[in-house]
């Protein structure tokens, strides 16, 4: 690991000057900054803390559904979302390992995108609201593929709004190693409609699953799925799995989240 | 009523409770006055020349203090090994020099080409880097592929051996025409295409070194994370720096792990020690966990055809293998004994079989080298044997309980001359089968397959009757083979004067538990408490000498040894004991911990005794030596032969195929048991890096060579959620004939039968499943390969 200054702000405003230095870099609950830091493959020369700022904390119902603090960690969610929002709580809490639960960020998860992680799953399934310090941004426009998001240089995510479905599941088919997802799908029942969210699956990173989503908006069952079939040709391919396999897990896991949701 | 002390007793393992407390003492753990730090530089590439190294920024950067490259060793000797096999023509092994630094080419991935060392790590890592960006090397097509590397002449990974192979090994070569005759003639023919896959250690403790030089007597110390310091003194002083073995020490302190990876010399070693006598400063080195996977040897890598002979009832006739096993960039220290003499030698299994013969081509690619891995050679040759007679069963229709019943050797045959030149001198493999059918609930599985199938999950069943030799080995026989060292052990006890004992052993616990099982060996022996025993080992300046601790050996021949060595303590016990009781020496016998003459109440107790040899005031000093200290060497006479049945029933998802191991039992004959309890952990430890090949761990490197699971992010190793509760029972004991303790040997036991009963229980959960046509799934089982296989 190379050197580098180290601030932790107690407000956002104090936050976001801080990221307009030079080589500055925000720092969540470093699950996997820090370890890219300790390999040398990133160094930054300012690390942000946003884990000391008040309103970038919590779990609470709102205007819009569930916010939760962008610095919120992972176990935090998980035991205060459970009644609240079940089937986030439920993501939250199969996250990794107590040690990363507990320092992980539902923020930096987001902000990070890691095309393997969780949490994205359920923030485009419920179509939630990525609140910036600067800005709102829809689920739908705010994932850009793999680690690309639609956030400026230097913003930051404050807090995300997750509208509550009425019933929802978190499926997770680990890859064996990392235990990211090998493929994930988080399925949400709205009254409105069903929504669909693949991670870990594609190459171009979380996506919903369009044609799933409309045959469960007409039948919420597993045997809804029954005709349909994923394109392989944008799955990911590697050691763990090939594109064919995870297509397949994608109609697989679907069909358990409905089945599991409540 | 089982005993709560000495042999046969579930003592605690006292070394927990500093290693469960974090006062253990690890090589990274030791701080050392004016100490300096190594870094080593590493190869980005496979396969390359090296053009030119320029050192002068990297030796300019802050805090270096030198920099050594291949150069500083070009006059140095090589890490040679251990062990010489000829090919089927007679000729030698081909033995390229593995330097302490890459020299002219780098070879794989993690190629150590220089090192730096300077007053801080951080400082010799940025220099490290510095001095990477710093050198050319001109890169060349990397050998991954063992079959290509044989095929193209024109690429080699030494430049002085033209097709990249080590050896053609044939055993027995003379019976060859004769195997070949009667596998002609079988009725049937089973045929296996099959790799037992490459595994990357990964104790938990990474390889460390720290090396110090001491200029006012020339001599130096290297502390090292080794299993055995003698072995890695004898090769520094004899091969690779000419050191004289009195002016070196080397400690081995506490070891977290080896699995076999620790039992060899490595270049940092040499390299730490050269850096200390240059700077006048100890010198340290620990790997990063990127290095552990880069440069550790690396386990298993055979590719194997195997082809079986037998009749229609199932009667084994004639075995015949061609294996290709990957020896790396470099031959490791025991790399070419393991396809070899600890993997041919058991093909024929505990089974009658008539005709066995065994082809091993050891070929050089630009990979890590590959040596011993827990079980070493006998997990090769135990999955390829096991595999294979399941498919024979299921090919012929017969059951594969039945089909082991008829080929397991019967007791009334031992001692057996196998056909692959061993001599099995006790076992009942009925016994152990029977009691894992009894403990397995066999009976019961139809009605647990039922429940699997009512959740949509395909039950199945897998058996494996095992065989190893361990307790390695007789001297005698394997500088027969082909082996450059003896392969006996020593130990010295060291009665104290107030009575307590000191045992220096040549055995080296890296986890095991021998400071536990030792004391409790001797205890029993000499009658007096475990807690009065103190076992020594892991420092070549205490103890007499030894062969350290991997082929399940040490308790085997080190604690024959010991036994010896105690025969000799209580001969002398009895000598003093006839002086101070006025008796003749023939009188004296010693029960219980006390010196007794026969027939009369006149006795010494040991500590009495004890106390005496080091106050000798009125010793007939002509006849009667002060001082109660014996040593002994003990070589064995033979290997020693564990044996078990193993069975295990896995669930497999069908829609994702995913494999879970449902459960696992283990009957094993490992002859007498010294410690219930660590011997069931060690079956644990074992079963589970078993599974772990079987479901989970695969190394890969792609067609540049570059390693594709250098990490745990990709490289998957067992947890405690991948692994069931084990069933485990040692009680079907056939004690070892040869040597004192009737003692065989655990510790790889688990790893050697347990990869062919999960596969074989995920062919057989897919047949029963109506998935009749997969025959076989390469290791590791992962779910998309048994997706894939599936769906095919």
């Amino acid at each position: 690991m190379h050197n580098f200054e180290f601030v932790k702000p107690s407000n956002i405003a104090d936050a976001v000057q801080a990221m307009a230095s030079e080589g500055a870099q925000a720092l969540s609950g470093g699950q996997t900054l820090l370890p890219t830091m300790k390999q040398r493959l990133a160094q930054p020369e300012t690390l942000v803390s946003l884990t000391a700022i008040p309103e970038m904390q919590g779990v609470c119902m709102g205007e819009g559904g569930l916010h939760i603090g962008a610095a919120t960690t992972h176990a935090t969610v998980a035991q205060e979302a459970a009644s609240l929002y079940p089937g986030l709580a439920a993501l939250a809490g199969g996250i990794g390992d107590p040690m990363v639960r507990n320092r992980g960020t539902v923020g930096g998860s987001v902000a990070n995108n890691d095309p393997a992680a969780c949490y994205p799953s359920a923030v485009l399934a419920s179509g939630a609201t990525v609140v910036t310090n600067t800005r709102k941004i829809a689920a739908d426009d705010y994932f850009q593929g793999m680690f690309t998001t639609a956030l400026e240089e230097g913003e930051i995510i404050t807090s995300v709004i997750f509208p509550v479905p009425a019933k929802s599941a978190y499926v997770k088919f680990n890859q064996p190693a990392s235990r990211f997802a090998l493929t994930g799908v988080f399925v949400a029942q709205f009254d409105t409609g069903v929504r669909v969210a693949v991670t870990g699956a594609s190459n171009n990173g979380v996506f919903r699953w369009a044609e799933a989503e409309a045959a469960l908006s007409k039948d919420f069952s597993a045997a809804a799925l029954a005709g349909l079939s994923v394109d392989a040709s944008e799955m990911i391919n590697d050691l763990h799995g090939t594109a064919a396999y995870r297509a397949n897990l994608v109609k697989v896991l679907t069909g358990r989240a409905v089945t599991a949701a409540r | 009523m089982p005993k709560d002390t000495g042999i046969g007793a579930s003592s605690k393992r006292r070394e927990d409770v500093r290693f469960l407390t974090g006062v253990g003492n690890y090589t990274d753990d030791l701080s050392l006055h004016a100490q300096t730090h190594a870094v080593m530089v590493r190869s980005t590439v496979a396969h390359g020349r090296i053009v030119k190294i320029d050192t002068a920024r990297a030796a300019a950067m802050p805090g270096v203090l030198a920099v050594f490259t291949g150069e500083d060793f070009a006059a140095v000797g090589g890490n040679p090994a251990g062990w010489l096999i000829n090919s089927r023509d007679g000729t030698p092994m081909r033995e390229p020099k593995r330097p302490v630094l890459a020299h002219g080419k780098v070879r794989h991935v993690g190629d150590a080409y220089a090192a730096i060392i300077a007053e801080t790590y951080a400082q010799a890592k940025d220099a490290a880097q510095a001095l990477s960006d710093d050198t050319q090397i001109e890169e060349l097509p990397a050998i991954v592929d063992m079959k290509a590397a044989l095929a193209d002449a024109s690429n080699r990974v030494h430049d002085e051996i033209p097709d990249n192979l080590c050896f053609d090994w044939g055993w027995i070569e003379d019976n060859r025409a004769a195997v070949d005759a009667a596998m002609q003639a079988a009725p049937h023919k089973v045929t296996l295409e099959l790799t037992n896959n490459r595994l990357v250690p990964n104790a938990m403790e990474p390889r460390a070194s720290i090396g110090e030089y001491f200029p006012g007597t020339g001599d130096y110390k290297l502390t090292t994370t080794s299993q055995n310091p003698h072995l890695t003194r004898l090769l520094i002083a004899a091969f690779v720096m000419g050191i004289p073995e009195n002016k070196l020490q080397v400690v081995a302190p506490d070891v977290g792990g080896g699995f076999g990876s620790k039992i060899y010399h490595y270049g940092e070693e040499a390299l730490v020690l050269a850096a200390a006598k240059r700077l006048g400063r100890p010198v340290r080195w620990t790997a990063e966990r990127t290095e552990s996977f880069l440069s550790d040897a690396h386990g298993r890598d055979h590719v194997t055809k195997i082809e079986l002979g037998c009749t229609k009832e199932g009667d084994i006739l004639a075995i015949r293998t061609e294996t290709h096993a990957n020896v790396g960039a470099y031959l490791s220290n025991f790399s070419t004994a393991t396809p070899t003499f600890l993997h041919g030698t058991l093909m024929s299994g505990p089974y009658k079989v008539p005709h066995v013969y065994v082809n091993v081509k050891a070929v050089f690619t630009n990979t890590a080298p590959v040596d011993a891995y827990r079980g070493a050679g006998r997990p090769e040759a135990t999955y390829s044997l096991e595999r294979v007679i399941d498919m024979m069963a299921r090919e012929l229709g017969l059951d594969p309980f039945e089909v082991r019943r008829r080929n397991l050797l019967t007791p009334d045959q031992f001692p057996y001359q196998s056909p692959v030149g061993l001599m099995y001198d006790t076992g009942n493999y009925q016994a152990t089968l029977d009691k894992a059918v009894e403990l397995g609930d066999v009976a019961g599985f139809e009605a647990r397959r039922a429940a699997s199938a009512a959740k949509g999950k395909l039950r199945g069943m897998g058996l494996s009757t095992w065989i190893e030799a361990c307790g390695i080995a007789p001297s005698n026989l394997v500088g027969i083979l082909g082996s450059r060292v003896g392969l006996y052990d020593a130990a010295t006890v060291r009665v104290n004067a107030t009575g307590n004992i000191s045992v220096m052993v040549g055995a080296h616990s890296h986890g095991q538990g021998h400071e536990t099982v030792f004391a409790q060996v001797v205890a029993e022996k000499l009658g007096i408490p475990e807690s009065s025993v103190e076992i020594v080992h892991g420092d070549t300046a205490k103890i007499p000498f030894g062969m350290g601790s991997y082929g399940s050996r040490s308790l085997a021949v080190c604690g024959s040894a010991m036994d010896r060595a105690m025969d000799k303590i209580i001969a002398k016990g009895k000598k003093i004991a006839a002086h101070m009781l006025e008796a003749a020496e023939g009188d004296i016998s010693f029960a219980d911990g006390k010196f007794s003459v026969a027939g009369t109440d006149k006795a010494k107790t040991f500590g009495e005794i004890a106390f005496s040899a080091y106050v000798p005031h009125n010793y007939p000093l002509e006849t009667l030596e002060p001082g109660l200290e014996e040593t002994a060497f003990y070589d064995p006479a033979n290997f020693t032969y564990p044996a078990g049945a193993y069975i295990c029933e896995v669930e497999v998802d069908p829609d994702t195929g995913r494999v879970e191991v449902a459960s696992f039992t283990c009957a094993d004959d490992f002859g007498n048991v010294m410690n219930p309890m660590i011997v069931e952990g060690q079956v644990h430890g074992g079963v589970g890096q078993g599974i772990g090949q079987a479901l989970l761990e695969n190394t890969t490197y792609d067609e540049n060579g570059q390693l594709l699971t250098g990490s745990f992010m990709d490289y998957a190793m067992p947890r405690a959620d991948d692994v069931p509760f084990y069933t485990v029972d040692a009680s079907c004991a056939t004690p070892c004939t040869h040597n004192p303790l009737g003692v065989k040997g655990c510790g790889e036991a688990g790893a050697i039968g347990s990869p062919p009963a999960v596969i074989n229980a995920v062919i057989d959960a897919l047949h029963r499943g109506g998935i009749t046509h997969v025959k076989h799934i390469d290791m590791p089982v992962s779910p998309g390969r048994v997706w894939q296989a599936i769906n095919a």
